[in-house]
């Protein structure tokens, strides 16, 4: 999967590095989301998940697949 | 024609006797009939309850949804008459939207991230053992609020903000005034006041003498005065009540379902999952308030602009068609995507320090005392009234074997 991440919505909460760490961690200046991993996968890619639907803001959602990108994966 | 929309003719005031942990029964039933319920407020305004979880978390990722301040001049149980409210207050950014609201918030942000946290959790850990050490010695029985729930959280806060502890006589027993929902005017407006007056000074302290914490991170940006003493007021407030009786709460929670209790001591990994349900079976904080800022369809019906409307946390919490069988306690349950620290905006900032408190003090409470029990009646402990902002119990008489 892809993430698509739009920090301008961020609000810090940190939903997404506790669900997800091996994805997303927290700047520590402003507390909001950094992408360790933009095309997770397996295990990973279901905690993405899991973290999208929580996010409180809105600030993460999942790109839905392209022609590029299904070609790579 | 028949409404498809349920009616609650008032807003419930009471659990039901033996159920200190379930919403009141006339709010479960509300939910069962719609996830939306009209509610007539105490001034004769129209306005709403949202019961249902998936309503509940559209509003309150829904901008259109205000909490100023000044806009909640409708009360469930009060007529406050043509009163005229203020807006919040510099730096209360719980009652602002945006962007005064961010303006507040974002300098915490990056304080309270999940990686600082964690790192705290040795400290939250000797807290807590010193704690349970004075327990041990003082002996069985003792009120748990006292000697553990309230005083645990409000050490970790007092400590990341820089408030010397030994000062909480001025602002401890006001804040669960606030919060404690049976307080007369007068007693409020003292409480306020008197809160006020240390917070002012311990900002001109920090000014004046900046220590490594949080406050004083903080004076070395833009915010006024006024608004620091806003920000303290908040992060206090919610530093200390809300966990505390997360503690509480949650220890009478585990004690009345000996299975549930007997699981987590066999399985220490389960901790956190165990939190996440407590938060979501108890639901201290049981409602929010919001104002239609225009006209919103929600759940089929137009919710008019100006329209108060209450989230019901505890029956978004307990929803049957997001929580298989909502109203047992499961530790085991491991969905997640409670709403007791909100969504949207405004979802609690210290969530992630309670989470950590949380899972440090349970375990650590039930392994320091393997024979702990309620030292009275369980329908015998004294509850905080439906009234309260956050619901609790007022004290929690406990015993064990020596």
């Amino acid at each position: 999967m892809r993430i698509g991440v739009d920090r301008s919505r961020c609000i810090g909460a940190g939903m997404c590095a506790l669900t997800a760490p091996e994805v997303f961690d927290q700047d520590t200046a402003d507390g909001r989301v950094l992408t360790l991993d933009a095309a997770p996968a397996g295990a990973a890619a279901e905690a993405a998940r899991r973290a999208v639907g929580l996010c409180p803001s809105g600030a993460l959602s999942e790109v839905p697949p392209t022609r590029e990108n299904r070609d790579r994966t | 024609m028949s409404d498809p929309l349920h009616t609650l003719t008032t807003m419930p005031t009471e659990r039901r006797p033996g159920c200190p942990f379930d919403p009141p029964p006339e709010l479960t039933e509300a939910r069962r009939n719609s996830p939306l319920n009209r509610l007539t407020f105490a001034n004769g305004r129209p306005g709403w309850v949202v019961t249902g979880y998936d309503l509940v978390r559209a509003v309150l990722a829904d901008p259109r949804f205000s909490s100023r301040k000044e806009l909640m001049r409708h009360h469930p149980t009060i007529d406050y008459g043509d009163i005229e409210v203020p807006p919040a207050p510099p730096g209360e950014f719980l009652l602002m939207d945006e962007p005064q609201h961010g303006r507040y918030r974002k300098p915490l942000a990056g304080k309270f991230t999940v990686r600082r946290m964690r790192q705290l959790a040795e400290r939250v850990e000797r807290i807590t053992a010193d704690r349970l050490d004075a327990m041990e010695e003082a002996g069985p029985p003792t009120d748990l609020v006292t000697a553990f729930a309230r005083p645990v959280p409000a050490i970790v806060i007092c400590e990341l903000l820089g408030v010397p502890y030994e000062d909480r006589g001025s602002f401890q027993d006001r804040i669960a005034v606030f919060l404690g929902g049976e307080a007369s005017d007068e007693v409020l407006i003292e409480a306020y006041t008197g809160v006020q007056t240390y917070l002012a000074e311990l900002v001109a302290a920090k000014r004046a003498d900046p220590t490594d914490d949080i406050l004083s991170d903080l004076t070395g940006g833009d915010l006024t005065d006024e608004g620091l003493r806003g920000m303290a007021l908040i992060l206090l407030t919610a530093g200390f009540d809300t966990t505390a009786n997360m503690l509480a709460l949650g220890t009478f929670a585990l004690l009345e379902s000996p299975a549930q209790l007997a699981a987590l001591r066999a399985a220490p990994g389960l901790v956190d999952g165990a939190v996440e349900e407590l938060l979501r079976y108890l639901s201290v904080g049981a409602k929010f308030y919001r104002t239609a800022l225009e006209d919103v369809e929600l759940g089929g019906v137009t919710i008019e602009a100006g329209a108060p409307v209450i989230l019901s946390i505890s029956t978004a919490n307990r929803d049957f068609e997001r929580f298989p069988d909502p109203h047992a306690l499961d530790l085991r349950r491991s969905d997640g995507g409670h709403l007791a620290f909100g969504h949207g905006i405004h979802q609690c900032l210290g969530q992630q320090l309670a989470r950590v408190e949380l899972r440090v003090a349970f375990p650590a409470l039930f392994d320091r005392f393997p024979t702990l029990r309620l030292a009275v009646p369980a329908d015998e402990v004294d509850l905080r009234p439906e009234t309260a902002d956050i619901h609790g119990v007022k004290s929690l008489p406990v015993t064990w074997d020596v």
